[in-house]
């Protein structure tokens, strides 16, 4: 153990920055479908930072979804390349996590809440005090301390997407990706969602990437903001969002900063609508100011 | 003690229209003159003797147990095949036309063709049980893994759920309730089967004997066998049905909340 320690240590250059976790370069895909091919995806090239909190929004068709599943390693991209943690993704990456859109379905119906928060964590070389603490944090953490033995379909819906975060959460990922996951709840639980996402950052520190339609969520929620064209999809702004880092429902959306970059990304979006869909390669290129 | 009365009701509820039905079978029948069709005292007072007096170990104990065992290996096979042909979408389209010619033919029709390759004793019979029980948990497993839920199954994929862990987590748990849909009418046909296989060169065997007793106008024993045949069915029936309420109460559970 001596030797090891005296070692040189290396640090590993990726062809980009060394902080830089998830980096997607060049990502074009497309769906050919008989003689059509539909470009769901035209060029998305960013790099996400460890430990950022970065949201995704455009109209609705803009690939939103398709690019997280790339990145998910459920999709193969069509050319580019996405690497995370400097290895090229073509298989869902260890310490991945998602949460899906559709929770209901997304949890096994055959298991309790401790067994579904459980499973993933089977997949790592655990012990079982180990696995079990780890499953007792998350379920405590969502606020489901009293529900563990419950199956799915007995909760409501702001509860089982709980369980579906609880299960990401437990599963300590390096990213999380996060499919609008509130789209298919009520405004009320949404705020409580949100602001439970933001303190399971703030403890665990993962990096998310946040997927969502909603701008106001977008701008309360993240550390940065890529706003993505219609098909076929590109950036048309990345928006830093330097908001204070304690966020309140009331307070935070109250504040002249949230109404201007919220403005900003609404204007953005606003054009994208707008903009030709089957634009020529030379339009479309990101805006920065 | 309103445990103790709900239970009673219940079996009240199950021996009731039996009950009825017997009643009024007896007195229906009582001074019935047919030959075919006895009064049921006469059949009641062949009971005992017909059955009781070795039948059971001799004949009924082979044949349900050439059923059982014929069942087990049709739900192994059937499950274990359904799974594989469900979850590879190119085995399965290879397979269709051949499954679905297979499953055409009715049993009693190959029942000489496999007396070629399995002879005439205990092997045949279990092969016509299996060869003609096997479809409907066969196909309907084959639904089961097709139908289980897109979203559960990227989950697991994302999860990187580990094959074997996957195949009973996901795959068998899922597709369960279709299997035991597909189990429950493999049983029936099982039974059916049971009988048939003991219509041509046989030598013991409910079904033997009841067809033995047709032959040879023996018509109360031959009710009785009839009787008999129902009672294992509707006992068979319940034990399955008992299985089926522990293993799959979690979709009774999910079921009974979306009415």
């Amino acid at each position: 153990m001596v030797s090891r320690a005296s070692e040189p240590r290396e640090v590993a250059v990726e062809g980009g920055s060394s902080s830089a976790l998830l980096e997607v370069r060049h990502v074009r895909k497309t769906y050919t479908d008989r003689n059509r091919s539909i470009e769901a995806i035209g060029d998305l090239d960013f790099t996400v930072g460890r430990g950022e909190f970065v949201s995704v929004v455009g109209p609705s068709g803009a690939g939103k979804t398709t690019l997280l599943r790339c990145i998910a390693g459920l999709l193969p991209v069509t050319s580019g390349e996405i690497r995370l943690a400097g290895q090229v993704v073509t298989a869902p990456p260890k310490d991945l996590a998602v949460v899906f859109q559709e929770y209901g379905r997304s949890l096994f119906p055959w298991m309790t809440v401790r067994e579904n928060v459980d499973l993933p964590l089977r997949e790592k070389r655990l012990g079982a005090d180990e696995r079990h603490e780890l499953v007792e944090d998350a379920i405590r953490a969502v606020g489901l301390g009293h529900a563990g033995d419950a199956y799915p379909w007995q909760l409501s819906g702001g509860m089982q997407q709980r369980v579906a975060i609880a299960r990401a959460v437990a599963y300590r990922p390096a990213v999380l990706l996060m499919d609008e996951p509130f789209a298919a709840v009520d405004a009320q639980t949404r705020a409580e969602l949100e602001d439970l996402v933001r303190s399971l950052w703030a403890q665990f520190g993962m990096t998310i990437i946040f997927v969502t339609h909603d701008i106001d969520e977008s701008v309360y929620l993240s550390e940065r903001v890529l706003v993505l064209s219609r098909s076929p999809t590109r950036i048309i702004d990345e928006v830093a969002i330097d908001l204070p880092s304690e966020r309140d429902q009331l307070q935070t959306r109250s504040e002249a900063r949230f109404a201007e970059l919220r403005a900003r990304v609404y204007a953005r979006i606003q054009e994208a609508k707008s903009a030709d869909p089957i634009a020529s390669p030379t339009t479309g290129t990101p805006s920065t100011s | 003690m309103s445990g103790l009365r709900g239970a009673f009701s219940r079996v009240l509820e199950i021996v009731a229209l039996p009950a009825v039905i017997l009643i009024v079978w007896w007195f229906a029948s009582a001074n019935s003159e047919s030959f075919y069709s006895p009064p049921l005292s006469e059949i009641a007072a062949a009971f005992a003797p017909t059955w009781f007096e070795g039948r059971l170990v001799s004949d009924v104990l082979p044949s349900v147990g050439r059923m059982l065992l014929g069942f087990a290996i049709a739900v192994g096979l059937g499950v274990g095949l359904g799974v594989l042909i469900g979850m590879f979408r190119y085995v399965r389209e290879v397979l269709e036309p051949v499954l679905e010619f297979l499953r055409a033919v009715p049993p009693p029709v190959l029942i000489p063709v496999i007396m070629l390759f399995a002879g005439i004793g205990d092997e045949m019979k279990v092969s016509v049980i299996v060869l003609g029980s096997i479809w409907p948990v066969l196909l309907n497993t084959i639904e089961g893994v097709r139908g289980i839920d897109e979203v559960l199954r990227e989950t697991a994929t994302v999860f990187r759920m580990h094959p074997r862990r996957r195949l009973f987590k996901l795959v068998l748990r899922g597709a369960s309730p279709q299997i035991m849909v597909g189990a429950r009418q493999t049983l029936s046909l099982a039974i059916i089967l049971m009988v048939v296989s003991e219509m041509f060169a046989a030598s013991n065997g409910l079904g033997f004997t009841v067809i033995q007793f047709q032959r040879t106008f023996h018509i109360p024993e031959m009710w009785t066998g009839i009787l008999v045949l129902g009672v294992i069915g509707a006992a068979l029936s319940l034990i399955f049905s008992l299985v089926e309420g522990r293993v799959l109460r979690w979709y009774h559970g999910l079921r009974n909340l979306e009415r």
